[in-house]
């Protein structure tokens, strides 16, 4: 099984471990929902080293982009900042969602990590025309620290290049071979830092003397449900197009030009009968987990993603369900029918409750 | 793991049973169960005068995690539930052996708790 840098800092830290995609990476330290407030309260980190790294060397890497990415990396290849966006096979199936990072003259790209060896030869394959050369950064390891506090924190690290305090909201520098985001998957502010392994130990211990709280990928799961965020594999497959999954808007076609590998199956598709990702809330009590049947009047849909809402304190999923779908519907769990709420799915916006 | 109470007795998939003085039988799941899920969200209880059947399930408990079946380690009659655990289930995870107890039952044949596991043998099984 791969292991991250940190893997002897989480075991020291009484971590339970678990099998995440063939990397033994932290489910909880202490407890996952303690670990969940810490987040919305103050700062927490993760290790989420066993993410995909690459980086690009040569050839036009814009024109790359705009093949294979349905976003359209124009928006930031003048500017020092990250796009969020997906990768489409010619069906427009969705293979991997990623965030594409630009900053000076450098690109690099941050993927899933079950994704790892079909990305990187779909990258591969594709840049050949493009004289790009695809570098795998398996020497690299991603921290993130994220809550109202992290900011505070991340500014008192010694080697931390003061300017991160500049970066906007997707706003991101190197500093070397480092790579600063102001980027995360919880909803709160803070910060991505991607850089070499070797730097990782000095960063998270300074980091947790500091008062960061060490996050395990447990409380990441519930972080991002309740900001909305789509876990791939989840809510989204190889077998889902972006317009029903919440990601219609990342697919970019203002530039008419403009190419990107899936195009032509999504200009076939009849955006008003797709299928939509919605939020659902439990009212009853119980817990929603994926798979679990919706009805509603005007039509039926499935729990992707669910579980038990720290902050909102009651059960919350993520549901693909048929369009016209009114405010309340039915969730069927272990042959019990209980009532839910149809909302959006972003839960909480800057940690706070949606209203 | 150490410290298992001595007049307990466990099924391998981590439910206890204790014989009250009244001879009814008190069974809840163990510290290990509580530690391996994590932070508990809520529980399924059975309903009061509901017959189970001793190794088949009998109660949900679900963790922010997952959803988990609880086995009865005892047949019987269920003649009371913990309504304490309705609205704190987390008293599973701070007290899995006395108040995060899930039901009392009236067994109905008492040679089954002669069958389960020791807390040695639990204790065994356990670190296996």
């Amino acid at each position: 099984m791969n292991k991250t840098a940190l893997h002897n800092a989480h075991i020291n830290l009484g971590a339970k471990m678990v099998n995440f995609s063939d990397w033994e990476m932290p489910i909880s330290y202490t407890s996952l929902i303690e670990e969940h407030h810490a987040v919305r309260n103050g700062a927490g980190i993760f290790d989420v080293s066993h993410m995909s790294v690459f980086d690009f060397n040569g050839g036009d890497q814009v024109a790359f982009f705009e093949r294979i990415f349905a976003n359209d990396i124009k928006k930031i290849s003048n500017d020092n900042k990250a796009i969020y966006g997906a990768l489409l096979n010619e069906k427009g199936g969705i293979l991997d969602d990623l965030i594409i990072y630009h900053a000076g003259d450098k690109f690099r790209l941050v993927s899933n990590c079950s994704t790892r060896e079909q990305n990187r030869q779909w990258y591969e394959k594709h840049a050949v025309e493009f004289g790009v050369e695809v570098v795998e950064r398996s020497d690299m390891g991603i921290l993130a620290i994220q809550g109202p506090d992290a900011f505070n924190k991340i500014l008192s690290i010694k080697e931390m290049n003061p300017q991160v305090k500049n970066l906007p909201s997707f706003g991101c520098m190197f500093d070397g071979d480092k790579l600063y985001a102001r980027t995360g998957y919880t909803g709160e502010d803070g910060l991505e830092l991607i850089v070499p392994s070797r730097d990782i130990s000095q960063l998270w211990d300074q980091a947790l003397s500091l008062g960061c709280v060490p996050i395990g990928l447990g409380a990441r799961d519930t972080l991002r449900l309740e900001a909305g965020l789509n876990l791939y594999g989840n809510d989204m497959t190889i077998d889902n197009h972006p317009y029903e999954s919440n990601l219609g808007w990342t697919i970019d076609m203002t530039d008419q030009n403009r190419q990107f590998i899936g195009k032509e199956a999504l200009l076939s598709i009849d955006q008003t009968k797709s299928q939509k990702i919605v939020g659902i809330i439990l009212r009853d009590k119980g817990v929603l987990r994926a798979g679990y049947e919706i009805n509603h009047d005007r039509g039926k849909g499935l729990v992707l993603s669910g579980s038990y809402s720290p902050t909102l304190q009651s059960s919350i999923g993520l549901a693909r369900v048929d369009q016209g779908y009114p405010k309340h519907g039915k969730v069927m769990i272990r042959n019990k029918v209980l009532n839910i709420d149809f909302v959006s799915p972003r839960f909480l916006e800057r940690g706070k409750i949606s209203k | 793991m150490n410290d298992v109470p001595a007049d307990l007795k466990f099924l391998s998939s981590h439910e206890w049973a204790r014989v009250e003085s009244d001879g009814t039988i008190t069974i809840g799941i163990s510290d290990h169960a509580q530690d391996l899920l994590g932070d508990i969200v809520f529980v399924e209880l059975p309903e009061v005068g509901q017959l189970v059947d001793a190794e088949s399930d009998a109660a949900i408990v679900e963790s922010v995690k997952a959803a988990s079946d609880v086995y009865s380690p005892l047949s019987g009659e269920v003649i009371e539930v913990n309504s304490l655990l309705e609205d704190q289930p987390e008293i599973i995870n701070s007290s899995p052996y006395e108040d995060g107890w899930f039901y009392k039952l009236n067994p109905s044949d008492m040679g089954e708790f002669d069958n389960l596991l020791s807390p040695e043998d639990y204790i065994d099984v356990c670190e296996d």
